[in-house]
């Protein structure tokens, strides 16, 4: 099972500008489900909140309202039930490949000939096999990046949760490393929640899209492509993704939600 | 260049006035042979390597501690700024009085001259680290702890290290501080009795061979940075 759940979250911060204290509502009752098994993207445009949702579900921050749910059990801080993907991948420079998979394992409590094992294990599941005592200096973008979401499943997390994980990398690696993703999600099944700010990886990838602005759920909707989805090429070429791209391109161009 | 207008020039100078390269040279020869320079050279080194390796074992998780934890530094990071400006050569007499003249009372001397760098060093490294790479640590659920001394200290490491090594010249200048205003041993004690015979030349011996240990010691330390922390090496934009 992993099923993550979203009720009511708000979160404020205070500015301090010129002297002047300044209160920021960022979120405003934000509420959606991730049930297991499925893949939402959270979309929006920078500053409406998307990643705050996100470091909120995975307890890098605290909400000033609301709570997150996993599998039913509410959750406060950090847990090895989600696994965390960066948007810049974050490895620790100082480790390999291998020693940063490592790591996440180790804090997990796996010690031993089982820890190397499944670090390896995961490295090769995203393809890395000939680069497990690389260090990340001497790893592309894209590599990096596939070490970090090599880190987050290796824990075995209910749900991954990913900020950007492909912003920072380049169109072609882009498309590949998302064509990845989707392989992955169709063999582990993991209950994933992205946040992106591209309306194409959006809805190749989702099963459903929360669109938000101004701190807020503009809207859900579902993506009406099936899995599995092994030629993004020609899920880009259906009528159907053509339909939706149209739909999400539309909701974050319409005047925001107001608050009921 | 350098070393060849001063051996021209300062030929010309009363040698008590002054020296030059040869004479220095000379004088060398005439300590290592007796023996008496090796016996100072030991008698100067083991306060030093003591008092600074208590330095580095001390300042490091200080800084780190002061550098990681905000309360900690309100409360005790002043006086490491303070203990950095300290004018330590007036508080040797106070040493003194608590500690002797022995061997004890140098260690201190050669501790509290290079514990400071060292610590503040830490300490703005530790400021210094992404918070990304924190929350990598707090996203594994990582102990505090851990997140310190897997996270933190590797990232301070290139700043531990060049507080390391600012620490080694202040080191060295706290020993012989320490041999001219203790009991008169080692280095310090060869610059001081030449001094007062007035055999300048002799004098020159041990400021050079201080300057030499500095400079291996920095070597040295180099050496230990591109061990522990390969990758800084390989990271670091530097022409070649």
């Amino acid at each position: 099972m992993g099923e993550v759940a979203l009720y009511d979250i708000s979160k404020r911060f205070t500015l301090r500008i010129d002297g002047a204290v300044h209160t920021v509502q960022a979120l405003s009752r934000v509420s959606f489900k991730v049930h297991d098994g499925e893949i939402v993207a959270l979309i929006g445009p920078s500053g409406c909140g998307k990643t705050t949702v996100l470091r909120i579900a995975m307890g890098l921050e605290t909400a000033s309202g609301g709570k997150v749910a996993v599998d039913g059990r509410e959750v406060r801080g950090c847990g090895h039930d989600r696994g965390m993907v960066f948007q810049f991948a974050e490895l620790l420079p100082w480790l390999t490949a291998l020693q940063n998979v490592m790591f996440g394992l180790e804090m997990k409590g796996m010690r031993g000939a089982e820890l190397r094992a499944t670090a390896t294990r995961y490295l090769e599941l995203v393809g890395l096999s000939d680069s497990l005592n690389r260090r990340p200096h001497q790893l592309s973008g894209g590599m990096k990046q596939r070490v970090g979401i090599a880190r987050a499943l290796a824990i075995d997390p209910k749900v991954l949760l990913m900020d950007e994980p492909f912003g920072a990398l380049d169109a072609q690696t882009r498309e590949t490393m998302q064509a990845e993703l989707l392989e992955l999600h169709a063999r582990t099944r993991k209950t994933i929640l992205f946040v992106t700010h591209d309306l194409d990886e959006a809805v190749l990838i989702a099963d459903r899209i929360v669109v938000m602005k101004h701190g807020m759920v503009q809207e859900i909707m579902t993506v009406p492509l099936s899995r599995p989805r092994p030629d993004l090429g020609i899920v880009r070429g259906t009528p159907d993704f053509a339909e939706t791209r149209y739909r999400v391109w539309k909701a974050l161009h319409e005047p925001a939600a107001t608050l009921h | 260049m350098l070393l060849g207008a001063w051996e021209i020039l300062g030929r010309d100078i009363n040698p008590v006035f002054g020296s030059y390269p040869s004479a220095i040279a000379e004088a060398f020869w005439q300590l290592a042979r007796t023996g008496k320079l090796w016996t100072a050279l030991l008698d100067s080194l083991r306060p030093f390597l003591l008092g600074y390796g208590l330095a580095i074992v001390v300042g490091i998780p200080i800084g780190l501690v002061i550098g990681r934890f905000r309360t900690v530094e309100a409360a005790i990071g002043i006086y490491i700024t303070a203990g950095y400006a300290m004018p330590l050569v007036a508080l040797v007499p106070l040493l003194v009085l608590w500690l002797g003249l022995g061997f004890a009372v140098k260690v201190a001397i050669v501790f509290l001259m290079s514990v400071f760098p060292i610590c503040i060093n830490t300490w703005l490294g530790v400021t210094a680290v992404p918070k990304a790479l924190i929350e990598v640590g707090k996203s594994f659920v990582a102990p505090d702890a851990v997140i310190l001394r897997r996270i933190i200290l590797p990232a301070t490491l290139p700043y531990i290290m060049a507080g390391i090594r600012l620490a080694v010249g202040r080191a060295v200048v706290a020993m012989v501080i320490a041999e001219f205003f203790t009991s008169i041993s080692g280095l310090g004690a060869v610059i001081i009795t030449s001094a007062n015979n007035f055999d300048t030349a002799t004098m020159f011996v041990p400021i050079v061979i201080l300057m030499v240990m500095a400079i291996g010691l920095n070597y040295l330390i180099g050496a230990v940075e591109r061990w522990v922390a390969p990758w800084q090496a390989e990271i670091a934009g530097r022409e070649e």
